[in-house]
Parts: structure tokens; sequence; C-alpha cells
């Protein structure tokens, strides 16, 4: 076994496995919200957050092909992406609550589960549908903004690409964001007070099917956030990419006490940083027996672990247990 | 009498359809549709079982005579019936909505394809693969393997409640499909993404052709798996899964016992899905990880739910339904798509050759699973045929 090497590859590890914490941590609030609010998992969020994905490699294609993706500031053309792969998914998420859930909402807790199910599997299919009619393929690459690339010397062995700084930054934002919505403005106060009891807070005059579709808003906006994200920084998606990042979101969720903001991203940042060790040093300390893939299975793992061990999550569930 | 006669006469009408047009799908649709007319036909019980007797033990192999691929779908029909009724147990009576079931088919599939196949000199040294009559002992084999990997995954995770379950049984999917596909080292169990191949094939009697034995053994298999179902439902154990599903807290206070009624409910389901497991990866001849995805676990669920959670004749006719959909509805549109493109048809004026080639109606079963799932969901939760306890819940 190499020291040197392990101790070599370390920084970057580490940086890789911080990336896809605040990637998971982006994505877990979706589920969190909803989860806080309704006591249910939004299982079709992972769809929510690819069509994010979409919506950002739609219009840079468009842009490319307009031939003014070179000429615009970069700052702007991701701020462009950002927004509209928010607003898409935002107002997915709120369409799908209002079809496929508010219908279901005093129905047994596995009905809607099931309905969103279906509702993920048909997203998958219809982003696919869609983009077989309109460009002929649905494996789509992100168009590489050079700046992007541009990367920044850390120390004289790591280094670190402008995109997944503005991925850290952007993530750092859009969670003290959330978290002062939730925690200091009447809205958030609104939220909170559905979350805990929907009966009491109507008779206090909050409509609660309006503050339930603005939870599915802000978690869909913030779903469609880390799809732009995501397609910036790892470059290629299709119809079935978001699945995978979807469940390790729920685990990063549930891992860090699910319906809790800071707990997402304590929760993403372990998910991530226990993946990028797994896959990076699994097969160096096992000699090649066990290889990179099998950090799905650390992740899931995981998450029978912390089920089974502390069910509230590493920092607690934050909202009141129902009977 | 008229329900009688209808019957007799809609199942000769429509075997005589696909004798005339062998090679239509809407035939042999119409055939599969005139079972489950005759199923719901107000006719006595014993016509009942002559008529559906006649069309599945004689109609249906004559059928298979002309049209090869027919007694294909029934055979994976009859595969998925019985998956079905398996996660009916699961699901249905004992209310544990399991995402990961393929596994279990997948552990039953792998037992036999490792015995069956020369790969077995790898993993076990020399002397594969087994006489093919092993086939039949490992029937029972894969049922224990399988109910056995049900109760290791329920010890630890069956306290958990319904949702986080549901996502746990699904991580447990995924982690069979990832070891699945990597153990081919350090020791070399699985062989991979490549698969494993040749599977070895039952013995049949040798008055049959191999497809019709096959079929026939598995229209054997799901009579058992429908009797043994018929049988749980109503003893202690089955009404003690019902109870559970209604409300946990009751039925503990009335001396359920929650941890082992719940694992039994995994054994159960696991079991089915082992011995379809063996039966399937000797009617497949090569298996891979990528016939056990999440997506079939997603199929079998949206079997159940079609038909109607704790409903055998649901789960049944769910199964059929479903099947038949994406192996003939899908490929069939996919081809009469692709016929109209090379005839170059023109549609209000829009070539239809200029059609986009990644447009593949066959591909689209997850849009077919969802909506399922979801329209169910809303507009008819207890399902198509739903079970006489929920129908009679339902109503209040």
């Amino acid at each position: 076994m190499d020291l040197e090497l392990l101790v070599g590859i370390f920084p970057q590890v580490l940086l890789d496995g911080i990336l896809l914490g605040f990637m998971y941590a982006l994505i877990a609030l979706g589920y969190t919200m909803v989860y806080g609010v309704l006591e249910f998992i939004n299982f079709a969020h992972s769809e929510i957050f690819i069509v994010g994905a979409f919506v950002g490699v739609e219009i840079l294609l468009g842009l490319k092909s307009a031939g003014v993706l070179d000429s615009v500031p970069w700052v702007l053309v991701l701020l462009l992406i950002l927004v509209a792969g928010m607003l898409a998914s935002g107002v997915l998420a709120v369409s799908v609550e209002r079809i496929a859930y508010r219908p279901l909402r005093h129905a047994p807790r596995l009905i809607p589960l099931i309905s969103a199910i279906g509702v993920s599997f048909f997203l998958q299919d219809a982003i696919r549908l869609f983009e077989s009619i309109w460009r002929n393929a649905f494996n789509l690459v992100y168009p590489t903004l050079d700046v992007l690339n541009h990367r920044y010397d850390l120390t004289a062995t790591v280094d670190v690409p402008l995109k997944s700084l503005v991925v850290i930054v952007a993530a750092l934002l859009m969670l003290w964001g959330l978290w002062a919505l939730v925690n200091r403005t009447k809205i958030g106060t609104a939220i909170r007070a559905v979350a805990e009891d929907q009966a009491a807070a109507s008779l206090m005059g909050i409509n609660v099917n309006r503050i339930i579709s603005l939870t599915f808003l802000i978690g869909g906006a913030m779903g469609g956030a880390a799809g732009v994200l995501f397609g910036v920084q790892y470059g290629l998606i299709n119809p079935y990419t978001g699945f995978i990042p979807g469940l390790k979101a729920f685990t990063a969720a549930v891992l860090g006490g699910i319906g809790n903001i800071p707990g997402a991203m304590v929760g993403g940042l372990v998910l991530g940083l226990l993946e990028a060790f797994a896959a990076s040093y699994l097969s160096l300390l096992t000699g090649g027996a066990f290889g990179a893939e099998y950090k799905d299975i650390f992740a899931f793992s995981a998450l029978i672990l912390i089920l089974i061990f502390r069910p509230k999550g590493l920092l607690g569930e934050v909202v009141r247990e129902r009977a | 009498m008229i329900h009688a006669a209808a019957s007799i006469a809609l199942l000769i009408v429509s075997g005589a359809m696909v004798a005339v047009f062998p090679r239509s799908i809407l035939a042999f649709l119409v055939f599969q549709g005139s079972l489950v007319a005759i199923y719901v036909a107000r006719i006595p019980a014993w016509l009942r079982a002559l008529l559906l007797g006649t069309a599945l033990l004689v109609m249906m192999p004559v059928i298979g005579a002309w049209n090869g691929y027919y007694l294909e779908v029934a055979t994976q029909v009859g595969i998925f019936v019985a998956l079905a009724l398996g996660l009916n147990i699961v699901v249905g009576l004992a209310g544990l909505l399991d995402l990961g079931y393929v596994a279990f088919f997948a552990v039953g599939a792998y037992t036999w394809a490792i015995v069956g196949s020369p790969h077995g000199n790898i993993v076990f040294g020399g002397g594969f693969p087994l006489s093919p009559w092993a086939f039949y002992l490992f029937l029972v084999v894969g049922l224990l393997v399988a109910a056995g990997t049900g109760i290791l995954l329920g010890l630890p995770v069956l306290r958990l409640r319904g949702d986080y379950l549901a996502i746990v049984t699904l991580g447990f999917g995924e982690v069979i499909r990832v070891l699945a596909n990597n153990l081919d080292k350090p020791i070399n169990l699985t062989n991979g993404p490549k698969g494993i191949t040749p599977i070895g094939r039952p013995p049949v009697p040798p008055f049959m052709s191999y497809s019709e034995g096959f079929y026939f053994l598995v229209l054997l298999i799901v009579i058992v798996v429908i009797l043994v179902n018929r049988r749980l439902e109503d003893s202690h154990i089955g009404r003690a899964w019902e109870a559970m599903r209604e409300d946990e807290l009751a039925a503990q206070a009335m001396g359920v016992p929650l941890v082992r009624s719940k694992l039994l409910a995994f054994a159960c389901g696991a079991s089915f899905a082992g011995v379809m497991g063996v039966v399937f990866s000797a009617k497949q001849l090569f298996i891979n990880p990528e016939s056990f995805t999440f997506l079939e676990s997603i199929g079998v669920l949206a079997m159940v739910i079609l038909g109607g959670m704790g409903s055998i004749p649901g789960a049944v006719v769910g199964a059929t339904v479903v099947t038949v959909l994406n192996l003939q509805v899908l490929k069939g549109f996919s081809l009469w798509l692709n016929e109209l493109k090379n005839a170059d048809v023109t549609v209000l004026g829009y070539n239809l050759a200029n059609l986009p080639t990644q447009l593949e109606p066959a591909k689209y079963e997850r849009m077919v699973f969802g909506i399922i799932l979801v329209v169910m969901m809303i507009v008819r939760p207890q399902g198509l045929f739903p079970a006489r306890r929920r129908q009679r819940e339902l109503g209040q």
C-alpha cells in the first residue's frame, strides 16, 4: 500500500466530497421542506431536480446556436439559467402537488407515496418524450463555458475549477437564504405553523393550501437550482440521471434530521464525504478487490443504519412527531 | 343464462379470431379480454372453471402452435402473475410498501443460474452444470434462499415507519443490484455485468415441445401460488396481516405479534419471487443485473395497484394487463409507427418519415407504470378488482 499516494490524494478527495455534499444538501432541501410540512416523501423531487438541469441545458444550447454564448458575460448566463431552472422546477413542483398529491392529502400515508412514485416515473419518460421530439436526443451535454473551467491552485498539488467554487458559494447562499426565510420572516412563521398543526394554523387565518403550495414552490426551486448546478458541474445529463442523486439526497435529509434545514447541509456533507472517500480509497485499501462502485452501498447502508439507530437524524427532527 | 351463453360464445369467437389472424395482436388481446369477461360474468362456478380451464389448458397451447410468440407472452404473464401475488402479500395484505421486491427475484434467479450453468465451476470448483433434473429441486432451494434473504432484510428494518420502510427496501434492491454487478471480484460469484449463460433448462415430458412444457410448468406454479394465497388470506396469519395493515396498535393490542407477522409476510412474498426467479433464469438462459432494476420492482407494484391491493384476482388481472401492455401494445405500437414511417405516410400535411428516430414507443414503460400508479391512486385506490374486505371498508 502506498502511504504517500493515500495522503497525496487526500485534499482532492476532501474537495470532491464537499462539492458532492453541497449538491446533495441543495437537493435534500426539497425533501426536507415538504416532509417538514406534510410528513410526506416527495418521491418525484428527483425529477423536479433534473428538470432544472434540462431547462439550463436547453437555454445554453439555444444561446450557443444563436452564437451569443461567448459574448454574454458568464455571470449573467449563469444567473439566467439558474433563475430559469428554479422557476421551471418550482412551477412543476406546485403543479405536481396540485394534481397528484392534494386530492390524496387525507388518505393513508402510503397512498400519496405511491402516487409520488408514479409521478416520478411519468416525469422521467415525459422528459424523454419531449427531448426525443425536440432534439431527437435525450442524453445532453452541457456546453462548456471556458471561464468556468479555469482552475485555481490551492496548493502545489490541489487545484479547484471556478465552477466548483460557484457551486459551493451558490449552495451556501441558498441554504442561508432559506434558513432565514423560514426562521426570520412572516411567511416562514406561517410555514412552521402549518407544519406544527394545520387546523390550528388555518384558525389563525393562514391559508393552509397556499402555504403548502409555497412550500412546494420553494423546495422545487431549490431542486431546480441544484439541477442547473449539477449540469454545470458534471456536464452529462439524461432523464434518468436525477434518480440516484435524488435518493442519495433523501438519505442526506434523513441523515441530518428530516424537516431540518441545517440538518440537510450536515447530512449532505457527511454523505458526500463518505462517498468521495469510499470511491477513492476503497479500491486502494483493498488492493482493487472492491472498487468505487461500492460507494452506493455505503450510502444506502448509512441510510439503513441511521434509520435503525437514530431515526431522528444527526441534528434531530425539528417537526414534532405526530401520532 | 344470457351470461353463460355469451361467455361460451365470446371464448369461441375470440379463439376463432386468433385462428384466422394468428399474427394480429388485436385478436390475441380480444382472446385475453374474453378470459377476464368470463371471470366476471355471472355464471355457475363449474362453467367458469370449465371455460377458463379449456382456454388455458387446451386453447392456449394450440394458439402457441400457430404463433410461438403468444405462448412466450403467456409464460411471461404467468411469471409476473406469481410475482404480483407475492408482492400482494407484502403490500396488499400486510400493508408494507416494498420497493425492492425484485431483489428476491434476483436472488432466486442467481441461485439457479450459478449451479445450473458452467459458471458454477468457477465458484465451487468442478462438477457443474448440475443435471437438468436438479432444476426441480432448486425451485425449493430458490424459495428457501429468497425467504431467508427476506428475513435477513426484514429483521433490522421492519420496526421502521411505513414510508421509511419503503425507502429502505428501495435501497436494499439497489444494493443487491450493485452487488450482482460487482461480485465478479474478489470471488467471481455473479460474473458482473457480463451475466451468466448458458443456464440449464428443465426437462419436460417428451410428448410436448419445450416451450409448451415450460408454459404448463409456469401454469402449474401459478395455480399452486394462487391456492396458497387463497388459503393464506383467510387463515389466522392472513387476518393478522390485514389487522396490522389497518391499525398496528389495535392489532398489537389484540395479540398480533407485529415483528413476527411482518417477517412472515416478507418471507412469504420473497419466497414466491425466489421460485419465479429460478423459473425466469431457466427461461431466459441468460441473466445479468440489468434484468433486476428498480423499474421491475415498480412494474410489479403497478400490477398489484392496478388490480387492487390485497385482491388475488386483482393481482392476476393486473399482472396480465401490465405485461401485455409492455410486451404487446407498446411494441405493437412501435412496429406500427415504423411501418407508417417507412411507408412515407402523410398525416395532416406532416410526413411521418420525418418523425424523430429516437421516438420509440416501446421504451415508454415507465410512463405506463407512472400513469397507472397516479391515476389509480386518485381515481380508484381500491383497484379494478377490489378485495372483498377492502371493498367493505372503503364503502363506509
